[in-house]
Formats: C-alpha cells, structure tokens, sequence
C-alpha cells in the first residue's frame, strides 16, 4: 500500500509530532470478516484512515453472466449471507421486470413475511456481534438463540438454513409445508419479550452508553453525500426506506412506521435497528393475516416458469418447457432494469442488463455495505482506536457483501 | 390493477417532467431519452455529463440528493462498447433516474462525478478496477477490489470467465503460447 509513507509529521496542538501508522486485520475478530484498514495514529488518535477490501472478491457479477437467467439466482444467496432471501428477492424482481411479468399475490406475502424475518435475524447477528465487540458478552447468546429460531423456520420452509435460493423467477421454488404458519406465530408471539430483555441489557446500561453515545457522529447532509443508506441514514433523521418511497412486492398494503432518530451516532442506530425489529413483527403478523391459504404460488408463464410437477406427467408442452427452461433457459428482451429493496443494510439494487440471449449481459449489485463502508474514514477520523471499533460494528458490514 | 396503472402514469408524467425540466435547460444536452418498464434513462454526450449531473443536484426542482449507483456495462464487440449508467434519487421528490454515457472502447475517458456526489469515490474506483475506465478528476482512482499488480479489467466481455491463470506473470505467457 504506496498510499502514505510510513511515518508523516502533522501539525498538532503542541507542535510538530510524528504519528505511527497501524495496520488493522484483515484477520481482525473486530473487522467483521476481512476488512484490512490503515490508521495513522496521533498517540491514540487516528489521523487519517483508509480502507482496504477485495479479500474476499470472489466475482460473482462476472460468474452471474455465464449462467443462466435462473442459475444465477444460486449465487445472490452468496453475496451477503446474511440476507439470502433479501438478494433472492431484488434479483428476481429485477428479471421479472425485465420480463414483464407479475407475481401471484400469495408469493407476494410470502415473500415479504420471510424477508421481515430475514431482517429480523440479520439485526439479531448485528446487535450480537456488536455488543460482543464492545465487551457485552451475554447479548450475543440471547441474540443468537432466537436467530436459531428464525433459522429453524427457514429450514422448515425452504429446506435449507442459509442459502435458501427459495425466491425464484415469477414466485416461489415451492409450496410451503403444512404447519409453517403456527411456527412462525408462536416465534412472532415470543419475540417481543426477547427484544425487550436485549434493551434492558443495554439501553440504560452505563458503559453501552459510555462506548455508544457521541461516537461515530455523521451529519444527514454528509451521510446522502456519501450515498449512505438504512439504518445509518435513518439515525441521521431521513426516512428513507425503499419499502414507503418505492414500494414493491405489495409493500404499500402494510401498516408500519419508519423509525428515525436525530443523534446519528452509535446508540441512535443500535435504537434504530432494535425498533426496526419491532416494526418488522408487525410486518410479519399482517402478512400472516393476508397470506390466503390457497391460490398459485408461481406465475404463469409458460416458458420462463417451471410447470407444476403433475402437468409435466400429462401434458406434452408442460414436459418441453420443462426441458427447454433448465437446458436452454429463457431470453427476456433487450434492455436493462434497476430495481432496489431495504435490505437489513440499506438500499440493495440489483442492475440487471440483456441482450435477448438466454444469459445476462450484466448482472450487477448496489451493495449497502460496500457505500456505507466508504463512510467509515469520515466517522472514525479525529476520535480513539477504541471508537474505531464500535464504528465497523455500528455501520453493519457483511464482507462477502462488500467485495462480492 | 386499474389503480396501480394510474399511479404508473402519473409517475411516467413526473418523470418526463424532469427530463423537460433539463431539455428547457439546454436543449442539445441529451442525446436520447430511453423509456424501458416505468425507468427512465437519459443518454447523455461524455463532455456535458459533468455540467449535467451539477444540474440534476442543484437545481430546485429537479433535486437529485441521492447517487445510489453507478455501473458499466461492457456491449462488445459493439462500438461504443462502454455504457456507464448513474442511478440518481431524488428523496424530496420520490424520483429516480439513469443518466447513461457511452465510451468508445479506444478512449475510456470519463468526468468523475466526485465533485458533484462525493459517495462516486468508491463506485468509480470499482468500475476503474473492474473495466479500465478512467475518471479524470478522480481525487484517488486505485484498485479497490483487485490486487494493486493485476493486470487486464475482470469485467470485460474479452476477459475470460475462467481468467488466464491465477498469478498475473504467468498469465501473459499463457496468452504467448496459446495458438
């Protein structure tokens, strides 16, 4: 890294000093994964900052164009795994306006049920995580017994715990099993009381205040500059959020509040992030309620949906669609979409181009963690190494996200 | 469904507007408008994209806060091969839009957006890394996801899926010995 020199002279209140430079992870337990960031230190003071990413770059956007339309979807799951069926559902909005085609209103309730518990589980690793980094151990035990439950849930449903590829082109890979519903109602009924015992861990705790408040303070003005988004633009009092200003997936017919703060610092985004969990259980017991019991779960539209497994038995074009979709794949018309969801993150875009053959031109991804990253420079400079460390966490980075 | 298609309407009649708004502004600044499933794009000439993306931040009625995204995308062997794609939103306004600039592959060469939108930092620098296109303005264009010494753009069509090899010195021999 030829960016700065070793040691510099800055100018300080007292004068001349020299300032160290510390190089910090990739394998640091703080990072999150294996973020590597440079700081120039004054004593205990960072100086100046810089970010170093790519270590865990494993080309998805470029694998992305040598698949198929529906084998990509595979590899969204491994972009930010914590949020598998949030980049299920942003690809396959995206291919499915490129196609033009709507999704059965059933799917639509699905999809936003799983992906508020999604959200859930994702803040719980969040609030787990950040808490452990701060030196607060038994949250992140309670955070994580109750994200083993969302995960059960998951499995129950999609067959798999984390890499669920159940969203798919025009709805959903499959009938959900009987029973599901009471699963996720009797954790719904449980989780309040949880949320409430992780805040009286910490909302009134002295040294979670102490590591939290003040710290890691961004004006609203610099943090849209910075195209920052979720949560962290949210605490700087912007109600953004893609599911009220560009609703999607039936999002408009749900009742629920965008919590904003004013302080925009760590304990105002920790706020943020434990009331979003609250408003995202409302979101998941309406949902409950709309979810018919019956109806298609998938499309149709012969050609670029799989056909039920029955018809392929009596009829014959079921059968060669059948075929001609997982051998050939299907070729939307020419043209590019851009799409973007709330992510647990912020603003998750999918750009997805076509040139009328049956793989994309280009498949690209708007990360949160990748731009809200960039901020980190700006939250960090001028305060101690300790605040560095809430900062990574406060900023909720998935690196698989970030490097893709 | 019929309120769903009203609403559409009146967010394609928003978004002409903005477009008319730059039009009044300079009438040969866009070069083409693109209306493709509700999005709309504005292809602009390399030399005004600056001027323009200015226009779309400050301009009051126009108010685009937000650079949520910007791309490439590589349409060789086509010529213009490159296409950058800016996504603005306008927050206040509950806007989007996609200024599209294309590149001849033999002058990559574009304005950084860095001074108009300082989040362009990173995005630039990912598309620099990623499909050689250069930013002039750019205040740090490095590599940001690959190694400082990797040589060729991933991105590109004419870039192999599979990579020449793992280690950048034995890749150009590899291509030197190929038939």
């Amino acid at each position: 890294m030829s960016t700065f020199a070793s040691t510099t002279t800055v100018e300080t209140a007292t004068g001349a000093a020299k300032t160290m430079v510390l190089n910090m992870g990739p394998q640091h337990p703080s990072t999150h994964g294996v973020l590597r960031i440079l700081l120039e230190l004054d004593g205990e003071v960072v100086v100046r900052a810089v970010p170093d990413l790519g270590y865990l770059h494993t080309g998805i956007e470029k694998s992305c164009e040598d698949k198929t339309y529906s084998q990509a979807i595979t590899l969204t799951d491994r972009i930010d795994y914590l949020n598998p069926l949030g980049n299920n559902l942003v690809y396959c909005l995206a291919v499915e306006k490129l196609l033009g085609i709507d999704v059965p209103k059933r799917a639509q309730y699905i999809r936003v049920l799983l992906v508020e518990l999604q959200r859930i589980s994702s803040h719980l690793v969040w609030l787990g995580t950040h808490a452990i980094d701060l030196g607060a151990m038994s949250v992140f035990l309670y955070c994580f017994r109750e994200r083993e439950e969302i995960l059960k849930i998951f499995e129950f449903v999609t067959g798999q715990r984390m890499m669920t590829s159940y969203i798919r082109i025009g709805g959903l890979a499959l009938e959900p099993p009987p029973g599901w519903l009471q699963r996720v109602e009797k954790f719904v009924n449980m989780m309040p009381s949880r949320i409430d015992e992780y805040e009286s861990l910490l909302t009134g705790n002295r040294i979670w205040i102490g590591r939290t408040k003040d710290i890691g303070y961004i004006s609203a003005e610099d943090a849209i500059a910075l195209s920052m988004t979720g949560p962290t633009l949210r605490a700087a009092g912007v109600a953004y959020d893609n599911r009220k200003l560009f609703p999607y997936s039936s999002y408009e017919e749900f009742d629920f509040e965008v919590p904003t703060r004013t302080d925009s610092d760590c304990f105002g985004r920790y706020m943020i992030r434990v009331s979003e969990m609250r408003e995202s259980l409302k979101i998941v017991r309406q949902a409950m309620s709309k979810i018919p019991s019956d109806g298609p779960i998938r499309t149709e539209a012969p050609g670029i949906v799989p056909p039920e497994r029955e018809k392929m038995k009596t009829e014959m074009e079921a059968l060669i669609y059948h075929f001609k979709i997982f051998t050939e794949g299907f070729s939307p018309p020419p043209g590019e979409t851009f799409v973007t969801v709330e992510s647990p993150r912020g603003e998750l875009g999918a750009f997805v181009a076509s040139d009328g053959s049956p793989k994309p031109l280009r498949v690209h991804f708007r990360s949160p963690s990748f731009i809200n990253l960039q901020a980190l420079p700006k939250l960090i400079e001028g305060r101690l190494i300790a605040d560095v460390i809430a900062c990574i966490g406060t900023i909720d980075i998935v690196l698989g996200e970030v490097d893709r | 469904m019929a309120e769903n298609d009203k609403q559409n309407t009146n967010v394609v009649a928003e978004r002409s507007l903005a477009v008319e708004r730059l039009r009044s502004w300079s009438a040969n600044a866009i070069e083409e408008v693109i209306e493709f499933r509700g999005e709309t794009t504005i292809v602009v000439p390399r030399k005004v994209l600056l001027a323009i993306a200015e226009r779309c931040r400050e301009q009051e009625n126009l108010n685009f806060n937000l650079l949520t995204d910007a791309t490439c995308l590589d349409r060789f062997p086509l010529e213009p091969r490159f296409e950058l794609n800016y996504h603005l939103v306008s927050i206040p306004r509950r806007d989007k839009l996609r200024i599209r600039v294309r590149l001849a592959g033999d002058d990559p060469v574009v304005d950084s957006l860095v001074p108009v939108w300082p989040g362009a930092n990173w995005l630039e620098r990912e598309i620099f890394d990623l499909f050689g296109i250069r930013f002039t303005g750019h205040p740090d264009l490095r590599r940001i996801l690959l190694p400082d010494d990797w040589e060729g753009y991933p991105l590109r069509k004419d870039f192999p899926v599979e990579g020449y090899r793992d280690i950048p010195a034995i890749a150009t021999r590899y291509t030197r010995n190929r038939p």
